[in-house]
């Protein structure tokens, strides 16, 4: 029974894959563990002008400058409070560095495929183009983001060709 | 290990060694070359061709054979040296460059290229030494000649060979499955080795006697170049000539068909081969024991440039750190820490020195650049007819490396240009009174922080009529009570060119501004200084180094920015009589006689809380891109050296930004590019503009 148990757990491990999951005020999301460098605190992040208001500026991170950026306010959420709790997490995308701002980390899980439905064909200010899928977690709901999509994405105006077609 | 994770070091070293040959032959006295020099050639050929030939790189390694065999006769004085067979070395040696690439970039180089030079080289061996070799053979080719039948190769021929290296011996050398070409290139390489007696034989098997004094060994050693150990078989023949036969295929030389050498029993040929395979690896351990040992000699060692570029990271982060500790000693008492405050100067000399000296890592000297124009200056003078002496001063002054390689570029084309337009023709120069003879000189110098490089000619100088005929044609603002510099400044607009006519070399008026562009990019500055009938110097001044930078921090509205230090002129508190407004928004400082249009930093930036009144905060004067101004800011804090560090890494260019740094307190200051602040600051107005219409616009329509 038992190592009937543990085949299932390897079985398991082969097909789901881990994620990191944040809050953004209510709301549960998660991205890909393997895209995340590290957690830190928000902190000492030096502004930006003339750049949309969800990229909150730059900042040191041992010697490398690295961007900000508020998933809060990309994605319009009301209450935008920077405190002791806000965490950063810091993601490497597209061989960039990036921290995204949200307002916690709760927990590593570990889903299956069947356990992720796609993402539903609708949103205004969060296009499932970034979007994986959504995880079913028991009575939780988690929006799984495609990090590097959205990072990426000409909206965000964080890589250089966005810029140039502006 | 793969062969192939050696190739890149091949390649590095294959280019100095071509680098090295260019040098040296284009310093070579051609009436009376050094003998040091010409071998010092010969080996820099022989060294790529041994790599070439350990890593299977055929053609590099053919070519070079073909070269060193004729450097090889040059520097035994058999080859008398002209100055069109320099010119053909040098050919080759761009030819080889070529051929490294096309290797180096994975594919295969241009084949027939190669059969050119190879003819090109054939050629010259037979024109220059075809004599020499042919007369001695002839002779040979008289007298009986041995058959093919030969004895089998044993353990004393070996050592006969080995011991008998110096007298004339004959040797029977059999080639097993070597098609015509090849056969044709061993034979020609066989004749520089002694006299051959005889030849014979088809594609499957071919014979060649040979008298010579080279050892067996030496012979095998070069002609494995060409085909495989395994097709080779050589051995000492002492057997005086006997029977006839073979007689007749030697008298009709090169091309016999028959071949007598099938004679030999067929089951001497496995142990031949099975000899010869045991001697390769013993040559090349041989071979590759000298060259490490020739590799103790030199006291540098190669390191990929990013592990040097992570250690002058790392040197900067200590730096900060450093700086970090510095600021909070400094509150200490000094009495009561005094072994803390004088072990943190301490820490603050040694860690210095250390960035100082890793810095230095990055540094090479100026003849990385001035090296390749010799060559330039001396086929281009040929082409234009002109006859020029170029002067290299300062080649050892060091220049970061990233700067090194950019400046390369920009002065090429400054070259060409002096070369082109510049330096007349010696009937011109003659008759303006000048000595036939133009002089070009290339010198670089360390001025302050800066490495000052300038091109200068003896030339006809810069024609201020014919700059601004072309400057009014072209529609282009000028007057003719217009300064010499500012005229002078006027060729590095886009499309200028005062040539009459467009050559290959230049006048495509392409050329100037993206000198002028490539050096600002690299945070310096051009400039002309001429005399019409004296010449033109174009001065070009280079920051040492783009890793570190002397900035002004200052302080708006609660951030700190910095400002590149040679950007900044002067700062001045500005006095209400000063200030004169212009069209409604716009102002304009008063200094001195110059009225300077004032950019405030809080508006381009959009900083909150900033001294919006002009008199309370101060104005920089900056100057970037020839644009000066008044950059209005609330404080100015200090002069420092900062480690400039990338945004566009992890993000992406910035308006109004060069880059960033890292402050003593670890935060991010940015570093603000003057020019582009200017532009920001004119689209941020005009979009203010647009929007305050429109609203006069909604406001009339209501």
């Amino acid at each position: 029974m038992s190592t009937q148990a543990s085949m299932n757990a390897v079985v398991n491990d082969a097909a789901s894959r881990e994620y990191l999951v944040f809050s953004l005020g209510d709301e549960e999301y998660a991205v890909d563990i393997l895209k995340v460098q590290e957690i830190r605190g928000y902190e000492n992040v030096t502004r930006i002008a003339n750049v949309p208001d969800f990229i909150k500026g730059v900042t040191n991170l041992r010697g490398v400058i690295v961007p900000i950026i508020d998933l809060r306010l990309k994605f319009h959420l009301d209450k935008v409070e920077y405190d002791g709790q806000t965490v950063v997490i810091v993601v490497n995308v597209d061989d960039r560095i990036v921290g995204i701002v949200v307002d916690g980390v709760s927990d590593v899980m570990s889903l299956a495929p069947d356990q992720i439905k796609p993402a539903p064909e609708f949103g205004v200010t969060l296009s499932s183009d970034y979007l994986s899928g959504i995880g079913s977690l028991e009575d939780r709901m988690l929006v799984l983001v495609d990090i590097e999509k959205l990072l990426t994405h000409e909206e965000m105006q964080l890589v250089e060709r966005t810029a140039e077609s502006a | 290990m793969d062969i192939s994770d050696f190739y890149d070091t091949f390649f590095e070293e294959a280019e100095e060694l071509l680098a090295d040959m260019e040098r040296l032959l284009l310093d070579l006295d051609v009436d009376d070359p050094d003998v040091e020099e010409l071998n010092a050639i010969f080996r820099a050929a022989h060294s790529i061709k041994g790599g070439a030939g350990t890593f299977g790189f055929t053609v590099l390694q053919e070519t070079t054979h073909l070269l060193e065999n004729l450097l090889d006769h040059t520097r035994r004085g058999e080859l008398t040296l002209r100055r069109d067979i320099v010119d053909t070395f040098l050919e080759t040696k761009d030819m080889l460059h070529d051929q490294l690439n096309a290797y180096r970039n994975g594919s295969e180089p241009d084949a027939e290229a190669f059969e050119r030079i190879s003819r090109v080289l054939q050629q010259m061996a037979l024109d220059e030494l075809g004599q020499g070799d042919a007369a001695p053979a002839v002779a040979a080719a008289a007298e009986p000649k041995p058959s093919a039948e030969l004895p089998a190769v044993s353990e004393h021929d070996q050592e006969g060979g080995d011991a008998g290296k110096n007298s004339t011996r004959r040797l029977a050398i059999t080639l097993t499955g070597v098609n015509d070409k090849d056969r044709d290139l061993l034979v020609d390489e066989l004749e520089h080795f002694g006299t051959i007696v005889s030849q014979s034989g088809d594609a499957a098997r071919y014979q060649v006697l040979l008298d010579s004094t080279e050892s067996q060994g030496d012979i095998e050693a070069v002609l494995c170049f060409i085909i495989e150990p395994e097709q080779l078989s050589i051995h000492a023949d002492e057997v005086p000539a006997a029977e006839g036969g073979a007689g007749e295929a030697a008298a009709t030389e090169s091309k016999p068909v028959e071949a007598p050498a099938r004679e030999i029993p067929e089951e001497q040929k496995p142990g031949q081969a099975t000899a010869k395979a045991e001697a390769a690896p013993a040559r090349a351990a041989a071979k590759s024991g000298g060259k490490s040992a020739k590799g103790g000699e030199s006291n540098t060692i190669r390191v990929p440039v990013d592990k040097v570029d992570q250690i002058i990271n790392l040197v900067g982060e200590l730096i900060i750190t450093q700086s970090m500790l510095e600021q909070t000693a400094s509150d200490l008492d000094i009495v009561s820490h005094g072994p803390l405050v004088n072990g943190m100067n301490l820490l603050q000399r040694n860690a210095r020195d250390l960035q100082e000296s890793v810095m230095s890592i990055r540094m090479m000297p100026m003849d990385y650049v001035f090296s390749r124009f010799p060559r330039l200056v001396r086929d281009l003078a040929a082409k234009l007819g002109k006859d020029v002496e170029l002067i290299t001063e300062g080649k050892s002054t060091e220049l970061d490396k990233s700067l090194i390689e950019r400046i390369i570029d920009p002065l090429t084309h400054l070259v060409r240009n002096s070369l082109d337009h510049g330096l007349e023709s010696p009937e011109k120069r003659e008759a303006s009174g000048k000595s036939p003879t133009g002089h070009l000189t290339l010198s670089a110098q360390h001025q302050g922080g800066n490495i000052l490089i300038e091109v200068i000619d003896d030339g006809a100088g810069l024609n201020r009529e014919k700059i601004l005929a072309k400057a009014r044609s072209s529609g282009l603002a000028v007057t003719d009570a217009m300064s010499d510099d500012d005229v002078w400044q006027l060729i590095f607009a886009p499309g200028f060119s005062t040539a009459e006519q467009v050559s290959d070399v230049s006048g495509r008026g392409v050329g100037m501004d993206v000198v002028k562009r490539n050096i600002q990019a690299m945070g310096g500055h051009v400039e002309i200084l001429s005399k019409t009938g004296q010449g033109t110097t174009t001065r070009i001044v280079l920051p040492l180094t783009l890793a570190i930078l002397d900035g002004m921090s200052i302080r708006c509205g609660g951030e700190t920015f910095l400002l590149p230090l040679n950007a900044v002129l002067e700062s001045l508190q500005p006095q209400p009589d000063d200030i004169y407004s212009m069209a409604g928004d716009d102002q304009l400082l008063k200094v001195r006689d110059e009225y300077l249009p004032i950019i405030a930093l809080h508006h381009a930036l959009d900083v909150a809380n900033a001294k919006t009144e002009l008199t309370e905060a101060i104005t920089v004067i900056v100057q970037g891109e020839g644009r000066r101004y008044a950059l209005l800011v609330d404080d100015l804090v200090g002069q420092q050296q900062v480690v400039v560090k990338n945004l566009e890494t992890n993000y992406r260019k910035v308006p109004g930004i060069s880059a960033a740094t890292i402050l003593g307190d670890g935060s991010v200051a940015l570093i603000l590019d003057i020019a582009d602040l200017h532009r920001l600051d004119r689209r941020k107005s005009q979009q203010r503009h647009e929007t305050k219409r429109q609203n006069l616009q909604e406001v009339s329509l209501v």
